[in-house]
């Protein structure tokens, strides 16, 4: 009997040890090695997936991780489990783990240039497996553009609810002026048309240009900003919600008037510009400066004035400005993701950026966690793979969804990652120190 | 002239589902400090209620089993829809906000948001997309006040039973043991239950009773206009929430009298205006008024001390 309580200990403490010892192993993989280890999965998946998912049974190669099979077909999960092991588990996990010392020595030297050689190569790392991943068909190429800009979106409305601590209602209502400001400024520049008349520019100019007409639709939407921005230095809390609820009505019933732009029937006629590289250009480009701004001064301010308006103003805070700039900067970045979101579809209406879209929004920030970056990449990510895997509910996903957040908000009222600092450099260091530390860990190891 | 009186009945009548609802909101408000957005759907929920005991009566009715008179059918109709609407929002109180009593307001917020999906979508999922039609209990009859105005007999029903309940709310906080609870929580939510008052108590007490009323407004709402469908709370439960906010939050009397407003402003939006823009006008006054009273007609200012 006490034999075989201590090999089942034995067994435990044996199991336990092989975990930490895994844990161990992987906490030294540096950012370099895991993306070079995906660029192998995504490889793989390119060249001889499809041959591998049919011989496995399946029709083709799972669009998302296999998520969007366990529900519509439960049969080939354990299909789908040994394709996602044998071609994303195994060869990221190996190579992550068989490169690392190399890769951790790599990002030493690397780390000693200025910052963004280090930043540009994982990035360029990072995009060639999303592009690989991405291009083996049109599903995932327009799933990973939803996601990117559902990612900045996220990030936008983060910036007020999260770092501010308002309960804004109005970024659809950001997202439908860049939208539309974005959407006019591409069709009537570029396209012609019948209501417009000529292109005021030549067409092979457009997708230079394009950049152009996505900072504009930003920018209107920042100006639409100012309509919530003002009202907000002497209210704040609930009746600021309303305002900014107020402000989304007002500017849907607004579109919803303007028959020149097609009224409540929407708004078409946008190419479709927005592809992979440029949305994923734009996300990139406004994580990193949403998260430099959350990180400065003025960054701070806005917990100052979230946590305590009044000693933030003791604290020499100018309270306006810091609110001004906040909403007209998250405002920027929702219109941004307004218009990226118009050349994706192509196609703009006034009733998609309504309660719906909102609670969506809302969805994503709360799930994902409050004044976090990587909660708000955390939410979007998981928000959408969650919807794309209950598609197959049809309209029970949005009754799992709702008990999904309830259950979240309840357990972690905050969210999942919530007051987490982003720090770059955190992600491009190698995880072990110095050349030496590498060596003494590959000696011990 | 003629037509102005005439405007104001249209009002009054859309004004009374405005301030029955908006007084729910008005009321969580004031106990909880924070606002239900489940509340435009618990209306929605109080709706179709009515229209299954309403169908179920007067098939009853119909089969001769109760034959009773309609009107007191629709006064069973109006009694058992704002019980049962109560209990779901007493459920609603227990599931999506108890358990966040604590937690930062925002959260509850979004579940009262994800409860509100899970109300419509439900509902969707259980009935179909069809709409339903609302049974005619009462003939319509049309009366000629003046020269050129009119008004039917459920509009006076409808306004003269919405103002009866509000009265009845009124007396109900003003006059009784429990209202006088609930002023107290209102006034002050941290040393109230140490007076032996139960906040839980409390907070169910104003769910049921904000659904109860919701309920009637959806029943007077079927009778007004017999098409239900299941988007209906967001069309009238979010206006009616900002009629809350514009009343003052907590302030029943300012819910119920912005409501009216609200009807009032929408009439003669319409009227002078196509009505899509009908929304646009309203929204914008009410962003107007909020900038300069942001604490609305009957509330509070606002001050660095309330909890926000």
């Amino acid at each position: 009997m006490s034999l075989e309580d201590s090999t089942v200990t034995t067994k435990a403490a044996g199991m336990a040890s092989i975990m930490t010892r895994l844990r161990h192993a992987f906490a030294q993989v540096p950012m370099l090695s895991w993306l070079l280890g995906i660029l192998l999965a995504v490889l793989i998946e390119h060249f001889v997936g499809y041959s591998f998912a049919i011989g496995l049974g399946l029709s083709n190669v799972p669009p998302l991780l296999g998520v969007t099979i366990i529900f519509s077909r439960p049969a080939l999960i354990p299909n789908v489990i040994v394709f996602v092991l044998l071609v994303y588990v195994l060869p990221i996990g190996g190579l992550a783990l068989l490169s690392a010392p190399l890769m951790n020595r790599f990002a030493a030297k690397l780390i000693s240039y200025p910052i963004f050689v280090s930043g540009l190569l994982h990035l360029a790392l990072l995009y060639a497996d999303l592009h690989i991943w991405a291009t083996i068909n049109d599903y995932r190429i327009y799933i990973a553009r939803i996601i990117l800009i559902a990612i900045l979106v996220t990030l936008s409305l983060n910036v007020v609810n999260g770092y501010m601590g308002e309960f804004s209602c109005s970024h659809p209502g950001f997202m439908a002026l860049g939208a539309y400001g974005a959407s006019i400024f591409t069709v009537v520049c570029f396209v012609p048309n019948n209501v417009f008349g000529v292109t005021l520019l030549p067409a092979a100019l457009g997708p230079f240009l394009f950049p152009l007409a996505i900072i504009f639709g930003g920018l209107l939407a920042s100006f639409g900003a100012l309509f919530v921005a003002i009202p907000s230095f002497q209210t704040r809390g609930d009746y600021l919600a309303i305002i900014s609820l107020a402000f989304m009505f007002i500017v849907k019933s607004l579109i919803e008037n303007l028959e020149i732009f097609g009224g409540a029937r929407g708004f078409m006629g946008m190419p479709s510009w927005a592809s992979l590289p440029v949305v994923f250009v734009w996300t990139v480009l406004g994580l990193l400066i949403i998260n430099n701004f959350v990180r400065s001064t003025l960054g701070k301010a806005l917990n100052a004035v979230r946590d305590d308006e009044t000693a933030a103003t003791a604290m020499t805070i100018n309270t306006r400005r810091t609110k001004m700039v906040a909403f007209l900067f998250s405002a920027f970045w929702a219109g941004v993701a307004g218009g990226l979101l118009a050349h994706v579809i192509s196609y703009v209406n006034p009733g998609s950026f309504g309660i719906l879209k909102l609670s969506e929004v809302l969805a994503m920030v709360y799930l994902g966690g409050l004044n976090s970056v990587v909660g708000s990449l955390i939410g979007a990510v998981g928000l959408n793979f969650l919807m794309e895997a209950l598609r197959s509910f049809e309209i029970y996903k949005w009754i799992v969804i709702p008990v999904l957040l309830i259950l979240v908000m309840i357990f972690r009222p905050t969210g999942l990652v919530a007051f987490r600092e982003f720090k770059v450099e955190d992600i491009l260091n190698p995880k072990v120190e110095t050349v030496k530390e590498v060596e003494h860990a590959a000696a011990t190891d | 002239m003629a037509l102005l009186v005439q405007m104001i009945f249209n009002a009054l009548q859309s004004g009374s589902f405005y301030a029955l609802i908006a007084l729910g909101y008005s009321m969580v408000y004031g106990i909880l400090m924070l606002f239900n957005f489940a509340h435009g759907d618990i209306f929605m929920t109080g709706a179709y209620i009515g229209f299954f005991i309403s169908t179920g009566l007067v098939s009853l009715a119909a089969l001769g089993i109760f034959p009773l008179p309609n009107w007191l059918l629709l006064a069973l109709t109006v009694v058992f829809a704002m019980i049962a609407t109560s209990l779901v929002g007493i459920i609603v109180e227990r599931v999506g906000y108890r358990p966040l009593r604590n937690a930062p307001r925002a959260s509850a917020a979004i579940t009262g948001l994800m409860i509100g999906i899970i109300l419509e979508t439900g509902n969707l999922a259980l009935l179909g997309a069809e709409r339903k039609n609302f049974p005619t209990f009462i003939e319509t009859k049309t009366y000629q006040v003046m020269q050129g105005v009119t008004i039917t007999n459920t509009r006076i029903m409808i306004v003269g039973l919405s103002i009866l309940l509000m009265l009845g709310l009124h007396l109900f906080v003003r006059r009784t043991k429990w209202g006088m609870a609930m002023r107290a929580m209102a006034y002050d939510y941290v040393v109230v239950p140490l007076m032996g008052v139960s906040s839980n108590t409390i907070a169910v007490m104003t769910f049921a009773i904000g659904s109860a009323l919701a309920a009637a407004a959806g029943i007077f709402y079927g009778i007004a206009y017999p098409v239900l469908d299941p988007y209906m709370g967001i069309i009238i439960g979010w206006k009616a929430f900002v009629a809350a906010i514009l009343g003052g939050r907590g302030s029943i009397i300012g819910a119920a009298l912005a409501g009216f407003l609200l009807g009032f402003i929408e009439i003669f939006v319409g009227y002078f205006l196509p009505s899509a823009m009908r929304d646009f006008v309203a929204y914008s006054i009410i962003l107007i008024i909020l900038t300069f009273r942001p604490h609305g007609f009957f509330g509070e200012p606002y001050s660095a001390q309330l909890r926000l």
